[in-house]
């Protein structure tokens, strides 16, 4: 058991470091980053206390602290997700409008063009 | 071309969407032009990595080029945006595959002149007469029919048509929101939404001339959860139906 929760522990360093990686190297931006760091660093936490999953797993009434911790894992990892998603919905109606825009006025620039050969 | 989309009465303008249609869509603006001379005709073009802006140019259409692939939804919404800002009194949509013919445009526009509707949709089966569809097409149009008959309050025979018109009033209302990705179901929630009315008008459909169609075997699954859900989504918006 001791061993499940160190591998959570060096999962949550190694995405911390990822995450921290992927923004020094500009890949990821700093306000898209925050939400992970925050779940990975909740995550190792969990994995160190063990007295707070004990108490966690009691206030679910489940007798596996393990399994308590992989259900708030979860839980806080498909709140980022959802939050990503939502996000990613924003960026494609801006982009989709940002396009049509895009057309509209090349095609109006377009016409100018002509009417100033004319 | 005798009115270019930037110089015309501001009266009808025919919008093709297009998406790789290189085949296709110089026959369809040509047979727009002979059905009704003098109409201007802008072919949206979906980001196609064929000939098909060219095609369509040269065949006398104008041409809104999309900077990327938006879908179909995105793309018509482009076309009714510009027609609403040139200040078109009725868009009339016929798609860039040549399996609407144009010989009905009149019919439609008739219908929307009359006043009495906000869209018009050109069906296959007000006079039973049109059947090229595949058999799972066919299932999907019965199972929607069933499903949009309590949302809109009457019968619609044709919910997956794209042969639709629309006045000026329809016009600004997709021009600011419109489905994206299967837009002519969700269209007529949303048009419902707003107590708009729509009617159906016999169309005459035909096979498509070239390439395939985007809604294959594999991809009907994925539609239907898809649009049922689109309209779960808009009638949760649900505002009171027309009486």
């Amino acid at each position: 058991m001791d061993r499940l929760f160190d591998l959570v522990a060096v999962f949550s360093l190694v995405l911390i470091v990822w995450v921290l990686s992927s923004v020094r190297r500009a890949h990821i931006r700093v306000e898209y980053s925050v939400s992970w760091l925050l779940a990975a660093a909740v995550l190792l936490i969990l994995a160190r206390w063990r007295t707070l999953d004990d108490w966690m797993a009691a206030a679910l009434g489940i007798s596996d602290s393990f399994i308590a911790l992989a259900i708030i894992a979860g839980a806080a990892f498909l709140v980022v997700l959802y939050r990503q998603s939502l996000r990613i919905s924003g960026l494609k109606d801006s982009s989709i409008t940002l396009a049509q825009q895009v057309a509209i006025l090349e095609f109006r620039l377009d016409a100018l063009s002509e009417k100033e050969k004319l | 071309m005798s009115q270019a989309v930037n110089q015309c009465a501001k009266r009808l303008l025919v919008l093709i969407p297009a998406f790789n249609e290189e085949g296709a869509v110089a026959g369809v603006v040509e047979e727009v032009r002979s059905t009704v001379p003098g109409t201007p005709i802008l072919v949206v073009d979906d980001c196609s990595r064929d000939a098909t802006r060219s095609r369509a140019r040269s065949a006398g259409a104008q041409v809104l080029a999309m900077p990327h692939h938006l879908g179909l939804g995105g793309c018509v919404q482009a076309g009714y945006r510009l027609a609403y800002e040139l200040g078109f009194d009725y868009v009339i949509r016929v798609d860039g595959d040549g399996q609407h013919d144009p010989r009905d445009i009149p019919t439609v526009l008739e219908a929307l002149e009359r006043g009495d509707c906000e869209m018009v949709i050109g069906s296959r089966f007000v006079d039973d007469q049109g059947t090229h569809t595949s058999w799972l097409r066919a299932a999907g149009i019965v199972f929607f029919r069933a499903v949009l008959r309590p949302i809109l309050g009457k019968p619609v025979r044709d919910p997956t048509s794209g042969y639709v018109g629309v006045n000026r009033t329809a016009l600004e209302l997709f021009s600011a929101t419109f489905p994206l990705e299967y837009p002519e179901i969700e269209a007529l929630v949303v048009l419902q939404r707003k107590r708009f009315r729509f009617t159906e008008v016999p169309c005459r459909f035909r096979p498509r001339r070239t390439g395939r169609s985007t809604i294959t075997a594999v991809k009907s699954l994925y539609y239907i959860i898809y649009v049922l859900l689109g309209v779960f989504v808009n009638v949760l918006k649900f505002e009171g139906r027309r009486k």
